[in-house]
């Protein structure tokens, strides 16, 4: 009995852990949502692409699924284990075996590229800012839906940004401006004409982008409280009568004016000291979805007036905090507007 | 300078280097403050199954908001988009007397939306709310409203799965 016991140990020990862990069902978990099932692209872009998985490392992936890219939508897996990433990653590098003409994981040295970063900055700004932006921030929305004409099936990267500059070596980036990707804009451009020498200026200067500090697109909106809150001085019933009139003047569409427990108690049994007052800027919203077409979680617009121990509270959740969520740093301009939106409308209510 | 000096500067060098691009550089959101799931069936199936699903875990639907129709109305284009809104009867009528400003965040919603035959369903992770209110009394509602919110995505998309093949 003993004897067997120690055999079954031993075969246990004999293969590795992360054997056993279901690359593919992590990936429906963490990632599928955004990348779809087969990493055709979403909210998220798209993995599958040949030349993507042809032109970038396991090592690349990895890291980018630990990091994330600050303020441009992919979040940080701080709480996968490395086997977790590992077994992601290998389920990813299977869409690459399944393709006719795809090679094993490509492998970079880590070894810095010796350039000319102000020489790379003036062919940068010649050849790659049209897509990436004249500071690296990399093209506007996100993933492949909603945002944008999906004339393309992925968006020029941040160049800029941290979680980028950590995951890709020196050789990676140059490999990518030497072979380019097919089936995206990114041209080889060995074949537009630029040397082996001037590629490792460009990614000199592109490497100098960690240098450069506070990447406007990897800003997130700093933390406050996450209510607005403020007391009207009216009752319940003059507070949402005044702030009716403040929505509709500040061209939002009233949509509806309901007791928190509508639907949930029977019918004229709501409590009328608490009420949710809803409304839309169809204009700001359909702006907002361009942006990130997650926004539903701020919809619709919404505030309460409720009594609470002898006092009126008027409250709504404060977008700007709830920015962060999101990772999106295009979402920061519209998050901010629509908190002071919030508070000037709410001030005006109870004046 | 000699060669021992020399590495020890080198290192003092890359340990400031570290410090200051890890105090410049904040990770991003974790993946966990939004719950998402990809359900592999259309808009309207997808939709009456969460609905379904909702009522099984116990959960009343108070509401359905349509963006979607909103948007078109207004002569803007998008694919269906709702906002499904939930709770218990119990926690509407009590949490705002001991928490007010928590019901702002009430009833619970999840957002779901259509992406090229497929459907997004999406959430706030309640867990993240222990952080706006971190009234510790708070910490096991939330936890069990986290729950509840995984459940639901996993039952959908399991009983949307289960219906396809």
């Amino acid at each position: 009995m003993y004897r067997m016991f120690l055999l079954v140990a031993m075969i246990g020990l004999a293969h590795p852990v992360y054997a056993a862990v279901d690359g593919a069902g992590l990936y429906v978990q963490n990632c599928a949502a955004c990348h779809g099932a087969q990493g055709g692209g979403g909210v998220g872009v798209p993995l599958s692409l040949h030349d993507f998985l042809d032109s970038v490392s396991n090592e690349y992936l990895r890291k980018t699924i630990r990091l994330g890219r600050q303020g441009r939508v992919m979040p940080s897996f701080r709480k996968l284990s490395d086997d977790d990433v590992n077994a992601i990653v290998q389920h990813i590098r299977g869409w690459s075996h399944k393709q006719e003409g795809s090679h094993a994981a490509p492998v970079f040295s880590a070894q810095p590229i010796k350039g000319d970063a102000i020489r790379g900055k003036a062919l940068f700004d010649k050849n790659c800012a049209t897509c990436h932006g004249v500071n690296g921030e990399g093209g506007a929305g996100t993933g492949v839906t909603m945002s944008r004409p999906r004339n393309w099936p992925i968006l020029a990267p941040a160049l800029n940004n941290p979680g980028f500059l950590a995951s890709a070596s020196d050789e990676m980036i140059k490999a990518t401006l030497m072979k380019g990707r097919n089936g995206t804009p990114m041209v080889s451009f060995l074949k537009q004409g630029l040397s082996k020498k001037d590629i490792n200026d460009v990614v000199a200067y592109v490497r100098a982008f960690e240098k450069s500090s506070g990447a406007k697109t990897a800003e997130v909106l700093s933390s406050e409280s996450a209510v607005i809150v403020r007391e009207s001085p009216y009752s319940v019933e003059q507070t949402v009568a005044s702030l009716k009139s403040t929505i509709l003047g500040n061209n939002f569409r009233l949509i509806r004016i309901q007791p928190l427990d509508q639907g949930f108690v029977e019918r004229g049994k709501e409590n009328k000291k608490r009420v949710l007052v809803y409304s839309c800027n169809f204009n700001f919203l359909n702006e907002a979805l361009k942006v990130d077409p997650r926004v539903g979680l701020f919809l619709p617009c919404r505030v309460t007036v409720m009594e609470h121990k002898g006092k009126v509270l008027v409250m709504t959740i404060n977008p700007k905090r709830l920015s962060a969520i999101f990772n999106n740093s295009e979402l920061n301009r519209l998050c901010e507007e629509m908190s002071k939106i919030y508070v000037e409308m709410i001030e005006e209510a109870i004046l | 300078m000699n060669t021992t000096s020399f590495k020890c500067c080198g290192l003092r060098r890359a340990l400031i280097y570290t410090l200051v691009f890890g105090l410049l550089w904040v990770l991003p959101a974790d993946a966990d403050e939004l719950i998402m799931v990809r359900v592999h069936s259309a808009f309207p199936e997808t939709m009456t199954t969460l609905q379904e699903v909702i009522r099984k875990q116990d959960y009343t639907v108070s509401r359905i908001q349509r963006v979607d129709v909103g948007l078109t109305k207004t002569g803007y284009q998008t694919a269906e988009y709702r906002v499904v809104f939930f709770g218990k009867p119990r926690e509407i009528k009590d949490l705002p007397s001991r928490y007010p400003e928590l019901t702002t965040y009430l009833p619970l919603k999840i957002t779901i939306f259509a992406e090229q035959g497929e459907t997004l369903l999406m959430a706030l992770n309640p867990i993240l709310l222990g952080d706006f209110f971190p009234q510790p009394e708070l910490k096991k509602t939330f936890a069990v409203w986290e729950k509840a919110v995984r459940d639901i995505f996993d039952r959908v998309r399991t009983e949307e799965e289960g219906s396809a093949k």
